[in-house]
């Protein structure tokens, strides 16, 4: 039997770099020395930090390209990037770079943000701590999947993917565990959509992937078969 | 009042929020927490402690808050500080200096024995900032609490401010564009309001019917309002000018509500002011309230139409917080935290003129269906970013990573 799934939550408090760009140029020069964890957290951290309704695009980089530059070109070219097409932040890092040189080697000038818009490169503290919740098997968990904050749904299914291998949710990585039975729902979850979407959004898609598994019918109706 | 507990705020926030706190506070019960700031009424830092400290204490963390004492000269020279380090040029002599650390020279000394054993020191604002220097070996963790916008200061001031706050383990703003470059750790924490407080508190019909009576609200006008304290920056003559300009086409009354905190002698010049630039005008309404007027000043909000907050510079703006909690519509200035709450065509508008302001008050009135309908998302905007447990849940992780040292991921 697979040990239990300890059910954890997360709270961030958002911390300056000190490192602000006010125009392209600068941009592009800052985003090649800020720390990983910085590139990581303008991607991730900013669902959990507060917002307007959904944002434009995901990622604050393209936010500020738009926002601030008026460069709709380029929010364009930063908004579709998933950071998960790369295997690492370096790789991320690098991508987000050739996207910017390439727009300062197109425009005749450099875009420059006004006083007060300046892009300010962020990282966070993040603690972790038990809810003193825990699934013994998958139904178990597919009925507390509802009563899951929204920041324990980031910390299982998008934080995890940078602690487990092959950028594994934790929910998945347990599951698996349990063997063929639950290959359905694993598929399922392979299938959930989670970068473009705000926390309550991807609260609901789990909600919807999980529901069939809460009153273990299909795993009954399988073991008929 | 009413002392709150936390459970009381699990209707409105959800059982999951206060089950985060006490999990956070966890780690750190008993430790003993100390808040020190200049004022004990009046404006937001107080209403925000006032709060804070009863819910910490009863997460179970040992939290003081003591305020500095020190006479009406020295709030005159700290709220000179205040406007320079904020951008406005002024001298600031010597002796200006001297009496700034000998007041606080003296408050250390009051406060000794608290400061030296606290786990936690939280000081807000630059008027106990020099306090650290009087604690060269001290216990605990020392983080300056920075409510102001600190991103373009006047430099002469600066080049004086800046070694004290170098002295501090870790520094704290409410939006990452006014900070500066100096502490070793840079906490980026918008401030908040209290749901259950006084101020914002849910109010009957009657006694709203009440209130309107005692302010001589006339119930067949709109009402636009802007509460703010008597001072420059929040520029109510604009706002004056902005309603004469409405007037000409709607009918609508003005109230510009406000008081003085202890640490802010310039109020009584420019409220003089306001009731020159008003005199003989019977739809304009001046209201000076002392600082025990929260009730008044929340009844002022739910029965206004539209929330007017014309600064011309501003820290967080928590008066905004407050009316779009309410459900109001705000038409603030481009300024500060004002920004960040503010949203174009979804919460208010953002203007720089009074003539920006007299045009978008005249197209919500033309519009009532966009008054409410930003007013609903106002309220939902600020329920999941600016309330009191957000920000408890912010210190609460803040002290947790300064007590396990600088990891970006920190697992109980």
């Amino acid at each position: 039997m697979p040990p239990y799934f300890q059910i954890k939550d997360c709270a961030l408090v958002t911390i300056s770099t000190g490192a602000s760009a006010q125009n392209l140029r600068e941009f592009c020069q800052l985003l090649q020395k800020v720390p990983e964890e910085s590139i990581y957290s303008h991607f991730y951290e900013g669902l959990l930090r507060f917002s307007f309704d959904d944002p434009e695009f995901r990622n604050d980089f393209a936010q500020w390209a738009k926002r601030a530059l008026h460069d709709s070109v380029l929010a364009e070219r930063l908004g579709i990037i998933d950071p998960h097409d790369y295997p690492t932040l370096e790789h991320l890092r690098e991508a987000l770079v050739e996207i910017v040189e390439d727009r300062l080697y197109e425009s005749r000038y450099i875009p420059w943000a006004r006083a007060g818009e300046e892009f300010y490169f962020l990282t966070s503290q993040t603690i972790v701590f038990d809810t003193g919740m825990q699934a013994r098997t998958p139904r178990q968990l597919a009925q507390l999947i509802p009563k899951l904050s929204t920041s324990t749904i980031y910390y299982h299914f998008i934080e995890a993917r940078r602690r487990l291998e092959n950028k594994m949710d934790d929910f998945t990585f347990w599951i698996r565990s349990f063997g063929e039975e639950y290959q359905p729902l694993v598929e399922s979850l392979s299938q959930v959509e989670y970068y473009f979407c705000s926390l309550s959004e991807l609260k609901e898609r789990l909600i919807k992937t999980f529901a069939p598994w809460r009153s273990g019918a299909i795993k009954k109706s399988r073991a008929k078969k | 009042m009413i002392e709150k507990k936390l459970k009381d705020y699990i209707p409105i926030v959800g059982e999951e929020v206060i089950a985060q706190l006490e999990k956070l506070s966890q780690p750190i019960k008993g430790k003993i927490v100390v808040h020190i700031n200049s004022t004990r009424v009046g404006g937001g830092v107080a209403e925000i402690l006032e709060r804070m400290v009863l819910l910490m204490n009863e997460l179970g963390l040992k939290t003081y808050w003591e305020v500095i004492e020190a006479n009406s000269d020295f709030f005159q020279i700290t709220k000179k500080l205040h406007n320079s380090l904020q951008g406005w040029e002024q001298d600031f002599p010597q002796n200006w200096f001297d009496r700034y650390l000998e007041v606080n020279e003296h408050n250390a000394e009051k406060f000794r024995n608290l400061l030296y054993n606290a786990d936690f020191v939280f000081i807000h604002d630059p008027q106990p900032l020099p306090l650290a220097h009087f604690f060269p070996k001290r216990k605990g963790k020392w983080i300056w609490r920075c409510h102001i916008d600190l991103s373009n200061p006047w430099r002469p001031i600066w080049k004086l401010i800046r070694p004290m706050i170098k002295l501090y383990d870790a520094s704290i703003f409410s939006l990452v564009n006014f900070s500066q470059n100096i502490t070793q750790t840079m906490y980026i924490i918008p401030p908040s309001i209290d749901p259950l407080s006084e101020k914002n508190c849910p109010l009957t019909e009657e006694e709203l019917d009440r209130y309107r009576e005692e302010f001589g609200l006339d119930p067949k006008k709109p009402v636009l309002l802007q509460v703010s304290r008597f001072d420059r920056f929040k520029d109510p003559l604009g706002v004056i000018k902005a309603f004469k300009m409405v007037r000409e086409f709607q009918p609508a009354q003005l109230v510009l509500a406000g008081g003085g905190a202890t640490d802010d002698p310039e109020g009584e010049v420019v409220l003089k002011e306001v009731m020159e630039a008003v005199e003989g005008e019977e739809d304009i309404h001046i209201l000076n309230l002392p600082p025990e007027s929260d009730r008044k000043i929340n009844a002022l909000q739910r029965l206004a139409d539209i929330v007017l907050q014309k600064s011309l510079r501003e820290g967080f703006g928590l008066t905004v917080t407050e009316a779009l909690w309410k459900s109001k519509p705000v038409i603030g200035g481009d300024v500060g935290g004002i920004k960040l709450q503010v949203v174009n065509y979804h919460t208010g508008f953002l203007v720089n003129t009074p003539e920006g302001a007299a045009l978008r008050i005249r197209y919500l009135l033309e519009h009532p269906e966009l008054i409410k309908e930003m007013g609903e998302k106002g309220h939902r905007y600020v329920k999941e970013n600016f309330l009191l447990t957000r920000h408890i849940r912010d210190y609460l992780v803040l002290m947790l990573g300064l007590m396990y040292g600088g990891k970006h991921l920190i697992e109980l």
